[in-house]
């Protein structure tokens, strides 16, 4: 179960890739709030729709369009990236906590929190079913007419909303890799570190979609 | 939450700050608690949209903003443990965050599109 362990510590006393794992949040903070910007200047700019949350009336044709998103889809893909943070939190504290003895009295439950194996595929569980739930939305606009290049409002969401789901789809994988070691030779307090900087990156990208569903779908 | 492991060497001991792994760490019972509250404030902003008279009130974009924000801060204080983390680790964030909002609010201005805030 226990891997060498490697320290990196810098002159702060401080795991030097945990500072590199910061700064690149940082890094990240600076991307998603530029494509953000993006998306809030565009919006109300488009000139034609379909539009995210009023009716627009196609004047050639005649063809009126639904506004576009669907809060309830969204919402509950939402409540499954939070429920991801969780889970994730509860994966990090089972691998630190490996190797302590459960109480006697242990019941069904108290064994299960201390399953990092379960806790890691919840959390990659749950962030397949945001990407299955933005996989569906991206679809289903395209069916009602939404592109990437009919308007600045399909251009800035796509952009926006393809790149989160391009990260939720790394930290998936970073995930899986995690779960198959933890399977294969068992991830312990050891491997702590590498869990947190997983976790970290995940509830970065908890946290971008956080800021998204307010300002992309709930206002208007 | 942060791991502390023993350092190779006795220079790096030196550099280990001292106190860092007695910090207070959150409990299983945290975790579950922050995971409600972040669920009952989504609940309420979705509950809010669906208000049309509290939608076309001066109070509906401002709500949901701070309802955001409180839920930002709460994972990031909790979940990424920001809060129990060592003083680096939070301006490695905040910094680059506040510089960002500054240039979101300055780009707004410009556009003359912060009245998206005023809704």
């Amino acid at each position: 179960m226990s891997a060498t362990v490697t320290h990196h510590y810098t002159t702060t006393g401080l795991d030097s890739r945990k500072i590199a794992i910061w700064a690149f949040i940082g890094s990240e903070c600076m991307l998603f709030i530029s494509l953000i910007s993006t998306y809030l200047i565009y919006k109300g700019r488009s000139v034609v729709g379909p539009l995210p949350h009023e009716k627009w009336t196609d004047p050639s044709t005649g063809h009126t369009f639904a506004p576009i998103l669907n809060i309830p889809v969204t919402s509950m893909s939402t409540f499954v990236l939070l429920m991801s943070s969780l889970f994730m939190v509860l994966a990090l504290a089972a691998v630190q906590n490996k190797g302590r003895p459960l109480p006697a009295n242990a019941g069904w439950w108290t064994r299960r929190l201390a399953s990092s194996q379960l806790w890691l595929f919840m959390t990659a569980l749950a962030g397949a079913t945001f990407l299955g739930f933005q996989a569906y939305e991206f679809t289903s606009f395209v069916h009602e007419g939404l592109t990437i290049r009919t308007n600045l409002f399909g251009s800035s969401f796509f952009t926006l909303t393809g790149f989160h789901g391009a990260h939720v789809t790394a930290g998936v994988l970073w995930l899986l890799v995690l779960l198959s070691i933890d399977a294969r030779r068992g991830l312990g307090p050891n491997d702590a570190l590498n869990v947190d900087i997983c976790a970290l990156y995940w509830h970065f990208v908890d946290v971008v979609w956080i800021a998204i569903f307010t300002l992309v779908y709930l206002i208007r | 939450m942060d791991i502390h492991l023993a350092p190779d060497s006795a220079e790096a001991a030196a550099h280990v700050p001292h106190g860092d792994a007695d910090h207070a760490h959150p409990t299983w019972s945290t975790y579950w608690k922050v995971a409600l509250i972040l669920t009952v404030i989504t609940v309420g902003e979705v509950w809010a949209y669906y208000l049309p008279s509290f939608v076309a009130s001066r109070a509906f974009v401002p709500t949901l903003l701070v309802m955001s924000a409180l839920k930002f801060v709460i994972v990031v204080m909790f979940y990424m443990h920001l809060k129990y983390d060592h003083k680096l680790f939070r301006a490695l964030f905040t910094g680059p965050l506040l510089i960002a909002a500054t240039t979101l609010i300055a780009l707004l201005f410009l556009f003359g599109h912060l009245t998206v805030l005023h809704h």
